[in-house]
């Protein structure tokens, strides 16, 4: 076991399956010399080469495009869109072709590729430096869309998703890069997408979460124990597959359902945890769902408290907690 | 006549070649010709026709060496495919949308052709995303040190989209062993050259780092002879290069197209008297190679070829829709 934060555990979890299996490479913009704008690839292009280490162009069409056809080939391409807020100019290459390719061709090819994308805001990032990006991802059948959210879990997800003989979009929390820390196993580990991990047991309140907001949850709920409220707190870290198993289940116990998260309410992943709780347990609740959601602003603005306004924070999500506890 | 002094030879065709480059040619031509009637008969809803096209995509994909090579095509590579294996059967199965259709099971349009075995990567509609793929595989290719040619075929319009820009750019920079086909036939639809190309296809190369040729897509042999030249330079680890074949469609872009709105007839017949196809046929007669009774019997029997990859195509099975959830992953049920 060894403490560290999110981004070291992305950078030595790379670099050790690169070491490990040839087929592995990363490209994006900066990855090489610069080791990436978050360091993440940092001492690469020494160690393993230009061939492996690739500073694309600066065209993410591009980067989503070529490793597509590398995946098709044999290689396991990780490429990094320096910030998910870019992502769109390879929106067509990732809907439409990494995401079809396998059912297109009725199982013929496979994009085996991982797109990392760093995401998400509370970091003066603004409109361009701080969307969250999974509800347009998580909504094509074909990609699988997570966003692990303690370094334990980035190991085991990561080489789960350089694994995967299918197009992962590898969701990393910006705000998380430094100030998450965790001890990691030394030892090379997968942990299965579609596992739903309970990071706090409750019998009052169920809250679901994933990202930065899961950690604010955890906050919250922890406060609420001085008032004798316990939330069950349950990280999603996959959004697709997403395990409503253990969210229906905790549910039934508690009969109360929250969901947070920094993405737009409107059409988030709330939208579908909610709409399958109805479907599946309606009668079990004792309450209304509550959502907690970005507002409906185009994207989180620059100015402090502008920001502040934007993101949910651990006193709101605590507000809420008490009042669906209170119902 | 006196024997007409042959190209093929210091071409490395033998007669053999020429031969089967004169049936695949056909072949396609005939399948479209076939598929033309199952659409007007109600009984296919929709083609992508290739006429015109075949000596370009014969000529071309003569240049490739298949079992080895990358196919990378667009929707009108009919002829092309047929070179990198796909029958007249293969052709019909994915027409009718049959559940032997190998490029897709029924689940795509007619004429987004792929099939791995043979080294054809799976196509979609949107324009040009084949050419990023190309890249990322002549990339692969040069990695692993495998000697690989990628080639990859689309129109003129095609080269407006960034993705076509982007992958001349990282083909470029990396010399990958890739060549870039355009099939100009001077429409994208109903949009004429004109109003897609700024300057000329072939001499983007240039801005790109790699040569840019253009040929005569009606003439089998010389299409070849710039193919393999390029084929030969990306085997050796001379990098990229750009070729431009000008050609023409007889037909409409598609069944749901009316080529009226924007070609005049005078057009279509000035270029319809440039076919590539008697035109081979005059060389294969001018070099012995063929006569006249060789044509027929060619024509006969490819026509026969057709009607039988046809007849067995209509009769094959549809694709079950209990199969329909299958294939979306690897590892995953899904359910409706």
């Amino acid at each position: 076991m060894t403490e560290k934060n999110m981004v070291q555990t992305i950078h030595d979890t790379l670099y050790d399956e690169m070491k490990r299996d040839e087929r592995v490479l990363v490209l994006g913009e900066d990855v090489g010399a610069r080791g990436g704008v978050f360091r993440a690839t940092m001492g690469f292009l020494d160690e393993f080469g230009k061939g492996r280490v690739l500073d694309t162009p600066l065209d993410e069409c591009l980067i989503a495009g070529v490793s597509i056809g590398m995946a098709i080939d044999g290689l396991r391409p990780v490429a990094e869109m320096q910030f998910a807020d870019f992502i769109f100019p390879a929106f067509n290459q990732i809907v439409q072709e990494a995401a079809r390719i396998r059912y297109r061709s009725n199982g013929d090819f496979s994009v085996p590729m991982v797109i990392r994308a760093p995401y998400g805001g509370g970091v003066h990032g603004a409109l361009y430096h701080s969307q969250s990006i999974e509800a347009f991802f998580a909504h094509v059948p074909g990609l699988k869309v997570v966003a692990p959210v303690t370094p334990h879990d980035v190991k085991g997800m990561l080489l789960q998703a350089i694994e995967d003989p299918d197009p992962v979009i590898f969701l990393e929390h910006k705000k998380t890069y430094r100030s998450i820390k965790g001890e990691v196993p030394d030892e090379r580990y997968t942990i299965e997408f579609g596992k739903a991990e309970i990071r706090r047991q409750g019998s009052d309140v169920t809250c679901v979460s994933y990202g930065l907001m899961m950690h604010y949850c955890m906050e919250a709920a922890e406060r609420l124990t001085s008032e004798g409220i316990e939330v069950e707190v349950i990280d999603l870290r996959s959004i697709y597959p997403l395990d409503m198993d253990t969210v229906l289940a905790s549910v039934g116990k508690t009969g109360k359902a929250m969901i947070v998260y920094e993405d737009n309410k409107f059409l988030g992943l709330g939208a579908e945890v909610a709409a399958q709780i109805a479907e599946h347990a309606l009668f079990e609740l004792d309450g209304p769902i509550v959502r907690i959601g970005g507002p409906h602003v185009p994207a989180m603005p620059y100015a402090p408290t502008l920001e502040h306004w934007f993101l949910p924070d651990a006193d709101r999500i605590e507000q809420e907690m008490r009042k669906l506890a209170e119902f | 006549m006196p024997k007409k002094k042959d190209q093929h030879t210091e071409l490395g065709l033998k007669e053999e070649d020429l031969v089967e480059m004169y049936r695949f040619m056909l072949l396609g031509r005939f399948c479209d010709e076939r598929q033309w009637g199952f659409n007007r008969q109600g009984k296919a809803p929709f083609v992508v026709p290739v006429s015109g096209h075949e000596g370009a995509q014969v000529g071309s994909g003569w240049a490739f060496e298949r079992g080895k090579d990358v196919f990378c095509p667009y929707y009108r590579d009919m002829a092309l495919v047929l070179v990198a294996g796909f029958t007249a059967r293969d052709v019909f199965l994915g027409l009718f949308g049959k559940k032997d259709d190998p490029s897709s099971g029924g689940r795509q349009m007619p004429a987004h052709w792929g099939s791995a075995k043979r080294n054809i990567i799976t196509g979609s509609s949107p324009i040009a995303t084949q050419v990023l793929h190309a890249a990322g595989i002549a990339y692969s290719k040069k990695l692993k040190g495998e000697d690989a040619v990628v080639g990859t075929w689309f129109g003129e319009g095609g080269t407006s989209e960034g993705d076509w820009h982007g992958a001349m750019n990282f083909a470029g920079i990396h010399q990958l062993p890739l060549v870039f086909i355009c099939e100009n036939n001077q429409y994208a639809i109903s949009v004429h050259e004109s109003m897609q190309v700024a300057g000329r296809v072939y001499k983007r190369a240039e801005g790109y780092g790699m040569p840019g040729v253009e040929a005569d897509g009606n003439d089998i042999l010389e299409t070849f002879r710039v193919t393999k030249e390029a084929v030969d330079r990306a085997r050796s680890g001379g990098g990229p290069s750009l070729i431009e074949l000008r050609t023409y469609r007889y037909y409409s872009h598609t069944s749901d197209d009316d080529d009226r709105t924007y070609r005049t007839r005078e057009e279509v017949e000035e270029w319809r008297a440039k076919d590539p196809i008697p035109r081979f046929e005059e060389y294969l007669k001018s070099v012995e190679v063929l006569d006249d009774g060789g044509i027929a019997k060619m024509r006969e029997d490819t026509q026969e070829e057709v009607a039988q990859g046809a007849k067995e195509a209509q009769e094959a099975d549809l694709p079950d829709p209990a199969e329909a959830m299958r294939n979306v992953y690897a590892d995953l049920e899904v359910t409706p």
